[in-house]
């Protein structure tokens, strides 16, 4: 018992997380446009709505500062949204 | 000793290599042995079948300060400086990733302009594909190693001033990425690879050492491609300008500092091969411990390591008491810098891990001993290259025919591509693509080198000694347009399987048709590349030398221009143009398969015309010079017009084929009546229409949208 | 007249901004990682690929230790020109509204373009005449801004290159004295070269530092 309570206190919890980052609705965003357009052209029909945006994953021992480390630099909150994710 | 195992031929050696590699080592190799030995014998690493051949090549020169055999050959460019300069080839990458293909390609080559001590200046690419009006794929290759090409080059800060694209079928299945680079001096700063010093520290700077490109040489370069290649795709490396700029910078200030006894850049068959030359060069022997080597990946075997292709990595040598100051420097470019090894006296290259011995061969068995093979050459009986379907009517018109070619994928503006690349920064370009025949570099002192880089598949097809004379010639026509005297030559020879007599016939003739213009003109080689093994189920590719040439003109300010300058100039048609139907760019869009003789070169005539018209451009008696190229003297007189905005009324002489072609020899000029004096005067510039008499009569602004559209279509 | 060229890893432009510089006065060159500018009386954030472009264009740069100076400069109204990634810089900083998004071409694009100067009320343009010819070469250069900005420079008709809206070429802060632009004037300086329209700028500034020190 105090083995096993001593191997809790002892290890450091790091949580990964994931974030996604798009692009703000509303902006033009000719990737996703270019992407959307090549699809037909290899025979898939029926996506729309395509957007891309980019994927951040990271491993952190406090994830109280995942958002103020999104919006100070992972992300730009002008022209982008972001989701973080727990892994 | 007998040949028991298989594992040599999985690697690309031959029964009878494997049986020296057991008779030079006294044993069986280990692995670490092995994997070194199989890419140091690979073709890409050795020149087996093209050492002996290119001996043939003139490499004395008055400006030569350094010649073949180092990363890059360099030319004396006066005040003080020099130019350093290569070219080579990223084929079989490309053809499997063609972004990162193409960008590793130029940033290999900025690696090895800058290994002997030059500043990047200039980066130019020859690029060969297949039919892009037919092919979605080869439209895949441009479009990708377009992208690839301006991605690294921008973002490294070196400006791309010039290039040359071609399609051909023959080339769908081995696309052709040729990267040139130039790089400028202080005499002084120039450095040499080999290794010296025994004491002395190995250091490893640059990015970590991961899985990229293992066995790439071996497996990609000395093999035709087949069908399963998608599955090589793992082997090609990703490569980083990011890095490569702090690289860059880093290496020239530890230059500077003169803090280095020699350094290398790592490219095919990385450790490996840089250590092994550079200890073979210094006639010295190399210690590595590949558990000091920073990996990207934890659990390398000592084999991976010695023979990956981690980009943006270089090898220097350090006396023991600079190797602290060498550090600070690296530190303050953000580089990582590790010492990994020593030179010893031993002659031998031993790799350790953790102090322990794990491979151990003479230096000169990985450099030296790979067995050079000589070529059977034999002309083939029938011909090599099929025709293609005609896309000209029989009865086209000349305007027609002038059109279709000017839209023709060969000939059409590349605008949609240079426009990719950042063609100023550094502030030295005074000719950009499109305004003159090669490119303008300006040096300090108010003089400038020109930057031409040429090649041809086609007419080389025809008669390879001949076109391969052509291709040098038109090289320096192109220098002479803006005013610039030729100081020396790169060479790119991109051929197919040599093991079969016809193409070793076509690399035999091209090299001596290399040879024998490079005598001609007196302009020396200095360095160069050969690309082998370029071949499909369908044959070889057309034989593609690809020359790189470096001049020097001693006024910037007076660079010639391209297009036709003003209303009133008289426009004149200089040297020995002897136009014929063999082998054009006509004759292709007729159908017609490339075979046949090319027009005779009177070489004594063809030198006083370039020396003629160098030097009026020199003391601007001409307002423009353009060499007659591809299409002949119609589209050179179209692209004169294009380029000026101005049209033209000319009269041809009496029997002359206006889309003939005779590369290399004929010159369409343009200047003041007086000054064009003694040149056969064939028209005016004026108006806004280019009149032919006789043959056509169309508008500029004709002109215009089918030259400006035809690749624009090809890459939306 | 004293100008400070910035240099992060991956600067490119940084060599021929201060070429450009040095004919309208002396030239420093700014390390990232100091904290001093030197007392030099205008700060240019050049061109390049700083950082590699990671993450987004400007967004590790805005961080390094002299842009903490260049912040406050500019707060205490000094002179500061961002050009190309150097505007990008500017916004990720904050020092300037709006963002550079990719051109809509998805392509890097080098060409020479022809720019209506829309305000010469700034110290940056108060010797230009209405339109300059100046190169651009950029990946990501499509301004975007969701507030009202001050606009400085336009593209002319037909010669928006990256889709930007309004065809912004450059905007300033509302003081006037931080200016981002995407074409590059440094690569307009030299007959030589090409054409010397970008020179205005740089004698705006001259002109500018020289009115303040007579003053």
């Amino acid at each position: 018992m105090a083995a096993a309570h001593r191997g809790l206190l002892s290890r450091r919890v790091v949580m990964r997380a994931r974030v996604l980052v798009r692009p703000k609705a509303g902006i033009l965003d000719p990737q996703g446009q270019a992407v959307e357009r090549a699809l037909p052209a290899l025979g898939f029909t029926g996506a729309s709505q395509v957007h891309v945006g980019r994927v951040i994953e990271l491993d952190v021992e406090d994830e109280a500062q995942l958002p103020d480390m999104c919006e100070r630099l992972l992300v730009n909150p002008l022209i982008e949204d972001y989701e973080i994710q727990r892994l | 000793m007998s040949v028991t195992s298989s594992r040599h031929r999985e690697l690309g050696l031959t029964d009878s290599e494997y049986e020296l590699i057991l008779e030079g080592l006294g044993r069986e190799p280990r692995d670490v042995e092995l994997a070194m030995l199989s890419l140091m014998w690979s073709e890409h690493c050795a020149y087996k079948h093209s050492k002996r051949l290119l001996r043939r090549l003139p490499t004395e020169g008055r400006h030569v300060l350094v010649g073949p055999g180092e990363n890059a050959g360099a030319v004396d460019v006066g005040g003080g400086l020099a130019v350093a300069f290569k070219v080579e080839s990223h084929n079989h990458p490309s053809a499997v990733e063609p972004f990162q293909g193409a960008a590793t390609g130029v940033g290999g080559i900025l690696r090895d302009v800058f290994a002997v001590g030059a500043r990047p200046i200039a980066v130019l690419d020859s690029l060969r594909f297949g039919d892009v009006t037919q092919s979605a794929r080869s439209r895949y290759l441009l479009e990708h190693a377009v992208a690839g090409i301006g991605h690294y080059g921008n973002s490294i800060g070196v400006p791309t001033v010039g290039g040359e694209i071609y399609f051909e079928p023959s080339y769908e299945q081995n696309c052709l990425i040729n990267a040139m680079c130039v790089g400028l001096a202080p005499r002084e700063r120039l450095i040499r690879s080999a290794a010296a010093g025994p004491g002395n520290v190995l250091v490893l700077l640059g990015a970590l050492t991961g899985r990229d490109g293992i066995g790439g040489a071996s497996v990609l370069a000395s093999a035709e491609l087949g069908e399963g290649d998608a599955d090589k795709r793992p082997s090609v490396q990703i490569g980083d300008p990011f890095a490569e700029k702090k690289l860059l910078e880093c290496c020239l200030e530890l230059l500077d500092r003169g803090l280095l006894v020699s350094l290398q850049d790592l490219g095919a068959a990385g450790l490996t091969s840089s250590a092994s030359e550079m200890a073979s060069k210094g006639e010295v022997g190399l210690d590595i411990d590949v558990s000091s080597v920073p990996l990207r990946e934890a659990d390398m075997e000592p084999f991976e390591i010695m023979v990956s292709e981690s980009q943006e990595r270089m090898l220097c040598v350090v006396e023991p008491e600079r190797v602290g100051a060498v550090l600070e420097v690296c530190e303050h470019w953000e580089t990582l810098a590790t010492p990994i090894g020593q030179v010893t006296t031993s002659g031998r290259f031993r790799i350790l891990k953790r102090g322990e011995v794990v491979g151990d061969l003479p230096v000169g068995l990985l450099v030296d001993d790979c067995p050079l093979y000589d070529l059977e050459p034999a002309a083939p009986e029938a011909p090599l290259y099929p025709g293609t379907p005609p896309v000209l009517a029989s009865q086209a018109t000349p305007a027609e025919v002038l059109l279709t070619l000017l839209a023709s994928p060969n000939l059409a503006s590349r605008r949609p591509v240079f426009e990719q690349y950042d063609p100023v920064v550094q502030s030295r370009t005074v000719r950009r693509p499109e305004q003159a025949d090669a490119a303008v570099l300006a040096l300090p002192d108010g003089s400038a080198i020109a930057v031409s880089i040429d090649g041809n598949g086609r007419r080389v097809a025809c008669e390879p000694r001949a076109g391969a004379f052509e291709v040098v010639l038109e090289c320096a026509a192109n220098l002479a347009c803006v005013g610039a005297e030729p100081l020396g030559l790169t060479n790119c020879l991109n051929f197919g399987n040599p093991e079969k007599p016809h193409v070793a016939w076509q690399l035999k003739e091209a090299v001596e048709g290399l040879s024998e213009a490079c005598e001609s003109l007196d302009v020396p080689v200095v360095g160069g590349n050969v690309s082998l093994y370029n071949e499909s189920p369908d044959g070889p590719i057309l034989p593609s030398p690809v020359v790189g040439m470096v001049g020097k003109l001693p006024d910037a300010s007076r660079a010639g221009r391209l297009g036709f300058a003003r209303e009133g100039d008289v426009i004149a048609l200089v040297g020995p143009f002897q136009p014929a139907h063999t082998g054009s760019e006509l004759a292709k869009l007729q159908g017609q398969a490339p075979a046949g003789r090319l027009p005779f070169k009177d070489v004594p005539a063809i030198l006083d015309a370039q020396e003629k018209v160098r030097s009026m451009i020199r003391s601007q008696a001409l307002q423009n010079a353009h060499d007659i190229a591809e299409g002949g003297i119609a589209v050179a007189l179209a692209e004169c017009c294009l380029a000026g905005g101005l049209g033209a009324r000319v009269a041809l002489p009496e029997g002359l084929d206006p889309f003939g072609e005779d590369l290399g020899t004929g010159f369409v000029v343009s200047g003041d009546p007086e000054a064009l004096g003694d040149f056969p005067v064939i028209g005016r510039v004026e108006g806004k229409r280019l009149e032919i008499d006789g043959l056509l009569d169309v508008s500029v602004d004709k002109l215009q949208s089918a030259h400006s559209g035809g690749l624009d279509a090809l890459l939306r | 007249m004293r100008v400070g060229v910035v240099r992060f890893p991956g600067s490119c432009d940084d060599v021929d901004a201060l070429l450009a510089a040095e004919r309208v006065g002396q030239t420093e060159l700014l390390w990232h990682k100091d904290r001093d500018l030197h007392g030099v009386d205008a700060v240019i954030v050049p061109g390049g690929f700083s950082y590699g472009d990671y993450l987004r264009a400007g967004a590790i740069a805005r961080f390094a230790p002299v842009m903490e100076e260049v912040v406050e400069f500019a707060a205490a109204g000094g002179l500061v020109l961002g050009i190309c990634n150097g505007f990008q810089v500017l916004c990720e900083a904050g020092l300037l509204p709006g963002a550079l998004l990719r051109n809509t071409s998805l392509k890097f694009v080098f060409r020479q373009v022809d720019l209506d100067v829309v305000d010469h009320d700034t110290p940056f343009t108060r010797e230009a005449p209405d339109r300059l010819s100046i190169p651009v070469k950029h990946t990501t250069g499509r301004y975007y801004t969701p507030e009202p900005v001050r606009v400085v420079l336009r593209y002319a008709t037909n010669h928006n290159p990256n889709g930007s809206q309004d065809d912004i070429a450059g905007v300033c802060n509302e003081a006037g004295n931080v200016f981002g632009l995407m074409p590059h004037p440094e690569h307009a300086v030299d007959p030589l070269t090409g054409s010397t329209d970008g020179l205005a700028i740089f004698e705006s500034i001259k002109a500018h530092v020289g009115d303040l020190v007579q003053a």
